[in-house]
């Protein structure tokens, strides 16, 4: 039962129109046609992120020249910039997945949710490591209030909390949506804590990379943090896929597809 | 609709008059997280005055922590919680009618009690009006946001702990702002700024929030 049928002419031409479309986006919906497509698109998102990375990891390690300033203490930037960028991209991606939740209640972005916010919390986790690792040669000490470093705290435990009420619902249609209203109602608040806490105290360098205006950075010293950026995306949207999967087998471990698939191995 | 606001409205402050010693409570409860403070410092003016708007704030948000678990707790109970999510009035009004009553209730003991106990730790009297303004405005915001996360939790057994886990993020600018305000006014720097964004979130909550509680109570009776 893909689309329901109108009688009327009018609805008979537009659907014949847009069947294709309409057809393809059904069956995303369907689980089994996700659990085995999902299974190839890993490869697209696998193989960029290994190249993308190790790019950026040999470059950034072996053929980058050491900062004028910071020596070769600055060369964590290409693992702590990208994980900062993905763990506020991965929580604004939870929040989008959250309205597609609730507006249209698809089941998909529910788990979409559940399985990003492990791997969000993750790199929001390596981001602070990094950071804190990269502060105390540079400032000398692991822990500064800065702005930046304490917002990235507040997502970390914004992203536990998401974890921590989706394992506290038994009912896994229940806690998807709980997770989703949680996320719309974080990702509200993230600008607004990121700004009173900038607004408490600034300590940190300025960004120095921005999408508008010159960055202030050397192209060598840019293209293998822009890889890593790319494959640490690519490397997020992977975990998460397969985080997906693993979401779907458990919630429908009682239907036949299920079953039929584990048979096979 | 209005008919429906005034009778929640009323009904719910009935009630927490005649459960006077839920308030009494939560009152001795703020008191003492800010009274046992200085047992664990010393006695030093100056080092009180340092951490008092901290104390004042952080009194504040375990209170009104405290204070959620019960928000939606009787109402599921007795029933009248199914009856609201039935009822062909919109349930953000209803949301926000409880929410107001709750706040009369029980935020308003702050406003009142605040004061006392900053002069207990020796903020100066003249910082007291603007201190009572930052409690009228950021209680009414920690209230609204909060409600969002009891109305998730509603239905879960021991949800104290989660609660804390959910909302106490959420609740950090209004902590740095409720408590930079007051530091700012100790210190003689210019607050207003800071107060207006404490008005301005407070009108959030209370617009954005009443349509979030309904989501969040329709989701939390599912859970």
């Amino acid at each position: 039962m893909h689309v329901r049928l109108g009688h009327d002419e009018k609805t008979v031409v537009s659907l014949t129109m847009d069947k294709g479309v309409k057809q393809r986006f059904h069956r995303l919906g369907s689980s089994p046609y996700f659990y085995d497509a999902s299974a190839r698109w890993a490869i697209w998102l696998a193989v960029p992120a290994v190249i993308c990375i190790a790019y950026a990891v040999i470059a950034g390690l072996v053929y980058v020249p050491p900062d004028y300033q910071q020596g070769d203490v600055f060369r964590i930037l290409y693992i702590h910039v990208p994980s900062a960028w993905l763990s506020l991209f991965g929580y604004t991606a939870m929040a989008v997945a959250g309205v597609v939740a609730l507006v249209w209640r698809l089941k998909l972005a529910e788990i979409f949710i559940a399985a990003a916010a492990p791997v969000g919390a993750s790199f929001t986790f390596l981001a602070l490591v990094t950071g804190a690792i990269w502060g105390e040669p540079t400032w000398g000490t692991y822990w500064v209030w800065d702005a930046r470093l304490t917002s990235e705290l507040i997502l970390l435990f914004l992203y536990l909390g998401v974890i921590a009420l989706h394992r506290s619902i038994a009912s896994p249609r229940a806690a998807g949506r709980a997770c989703a209203l949680l996320s719309i109602v974080g990702v509200i608040n993230v600008p607004i804590i990121h700004y009173s806490v900038v607004w408490w105290t600034t300590l940190h360098q300025g960004a120095t990379l921005g999408l508008t205006g010159g960055s202030n950075m050397d192209a060598d010293m840019l293209w293998p943090l822009l890889a890593g950026a790319l494959g640490f995306t690519c490397l997020f949207g992977w975990l998460t896929l397969w985080g997906m999967r693993v979401q779907l087998l458990w919630r429908e471990r009682r239907s036949r597809w299920v079953m039929k698939r584990i048979a096979h191995g | 609709m209005g008919r429906v606001f005034w009778a929640v409205f009323r009904r719910d402050l009935a009630i927490a008059g005649r459960q006077r010693g839920v308030l009494v409570h939560q009152l001795l409860f703020f008191v003492l997280v800010v009274a046992l403070f200085p047992l664990g410092t010393n006695t030093d003016q100056a080092v009180l005055l340092a951490v008092a708007p901290a104390v004042l704030w952080m009194g504040v948000l375990l209170s009104v922590l405290l204070s959620l678990n019960g928000l939606f707790q009787t109402d599921h109970e007795d029933g009248t919680l199914a009856q609201y999510l039935l009822s062909s009035e919109p349930l953000a009004v209803i949301a926000l009618a409880k929410m107001i009553a709750h706040w009369l209730a029980s935020g308003a003991l702050f406003v009142v009690a605040g004061p006392v106990l900053m002069l207990m730790l020796g903020v100066p009297l003249d910082v007291l009006p603007v201190m009572m303004l930052t409690l009228g405005l950021g209680t009414p915001t920690l209230v609204f946001i909060g409600a969002i996360a009891a109305a998730l939790t509603l239905r879960l057994p021991r949800a104290g702990l989660l609660l804390g886990l959910l909302v106490f993020p959420l609740y950090v600018p209004v902590l740095i702002f409720g408590s930079g305000v007051i530091r700012g006014a100790i210190v003689g720097l210019p607050y207003a700024g800071a107060v207006y964004v404490m008005a301005a979130l407070c009108v959030l909550a209370i617009t954005l929030g009443p349509w979030a509680i309904a989501a969040a109570l329709r989701i939390g009776f599912d859970a």
